[in-house]
């Protein structure tokens, strides 16, 4: 089963790559924007769905600064 | 004798095994390597471990030499985490907290001044309190984060080793913190990296402290 996990930074935390994102949005005409905030996309195929939670927290990402959600595709 | 333990993409490991050896003997544990019997003490050095894939030290902490690392610390030995082993030990959660990219999405390169806190172990006992130690960073993730109630807890438990000193916080991380203890005290992290203050040629000998202090712990926790 094909499987997407997104991985961002915890709310609260400063994310420089997304105020950089931000930053640079205005120079290029494109106003409005706001909140960017840049985090990473883990496209994966599995056996066993059921293990997906254990290996986000385990490994692709870390909980104390991280959040993830896990999208599977049927 | 000092373990420097070294992973694929490691680069301070020779520098950090000419360090302790200045203080006594010291010898590289190839990250296959899970035996550390004959080590008195482990330094996990700087570098770039596995690529920095992931996240800095992410893949590094599940390596066999880290396993072993994880028991001898069990055991009150002292480790010593610099720059890319700090992010290692974090991950490995032997340490607490996270290392997070600059906030000024730069890579940093230069000589900083710390304040060491009044903490606990065997490296806060050969450190003096309130002492100045100038000691180079080089680094792209060492804004130390952990969160506010973690923060307290290591505060009051004197767990927080070091801090940049007043202005000079290079990274943003929380409360200027450079480098943190367990609450055993018998490992430290720390971003900026003492191997490279051992000579006053190249401008301070001020982290040979660290290493003196590897050396000289006991090998078993305190009571």
């Amino acid at each position: 089963m094909k499987a997407k996990v997104l991985i961002r930074p915890k709310e609260g935390i400063l994310d420089p790559q997304g105020k950089a994102v931000e930053r640079a949005l205005p120079a290029l005409g494109f106003e409005g924007v706001h909140e960017v905030r840049v985090g990473r996309l883990v496209e994966l195929e599995t056996d066993d769905p059921g293990q997906l939670d254990a290996l986000c927290e385990k490994l692709l990402a870390n909980p104390l600064i991280e959040d993830f959600e896990v999208e599977l595709e049927r | 004798m000092i373990g420097v333990i070294q992973f694929p993409g490691s680069c301070d490991e020779r520098d950090a095994a000419a360090a302790a050896g200045r203080i006594g003997e010291a010898r590289l544990v190839w990250h296959e390597e899970t035996d550390l019997s004959g080590l008195d003490g482990i330094v996990v050095p700087g570098g770039f471990s596995y690529g920095d894939y992931l996240r800095a030290g992410a893949i590094a902490r599940f390596s066999p030499a880290m396993e072993a690392v994880a028991h001898f610390a069990a055991e009150g030995r002292p480790v010593l985490g610099i720059c890319n082993g700090f992010q290692v030990l974090c991950e490995a959660g032997l340490l607490p907290g996270a290392l997070l990219p600059n906030e000024g999405l730069r890579f940093i390169c230069r000589q900083v001044a710390l304040v060491a806190e009044d903490f606990t172990g065997p490296f806060g006992t050969e450190v003096e309190a309130g002492s100045r130690l100038s000691i180079p960073i080089k680094h792209m993730s060492g804004r130390y984060f952990a969160p506010g109630e973690d923060l307290d807890r290591m505060e009051s438990s004197g767990q927080v080793a070091f801090r940049y000193a007043p202005g000079e916080n290079p990274n943003g991380s929380v409360r200027d913190i450079a480098g943190v203890t367990n609450e055993d005290g018998n490992v430290l992290g720390l971003m900026p990296h003492p191997e490279h203050a051992v000579d006053p040629l190249t401008g301070s000998d001020d982290g040979l402290v660290l290493f003196r202090a590897l050396a000289r712990a006991p090998q078993t926790a305190a009571a």
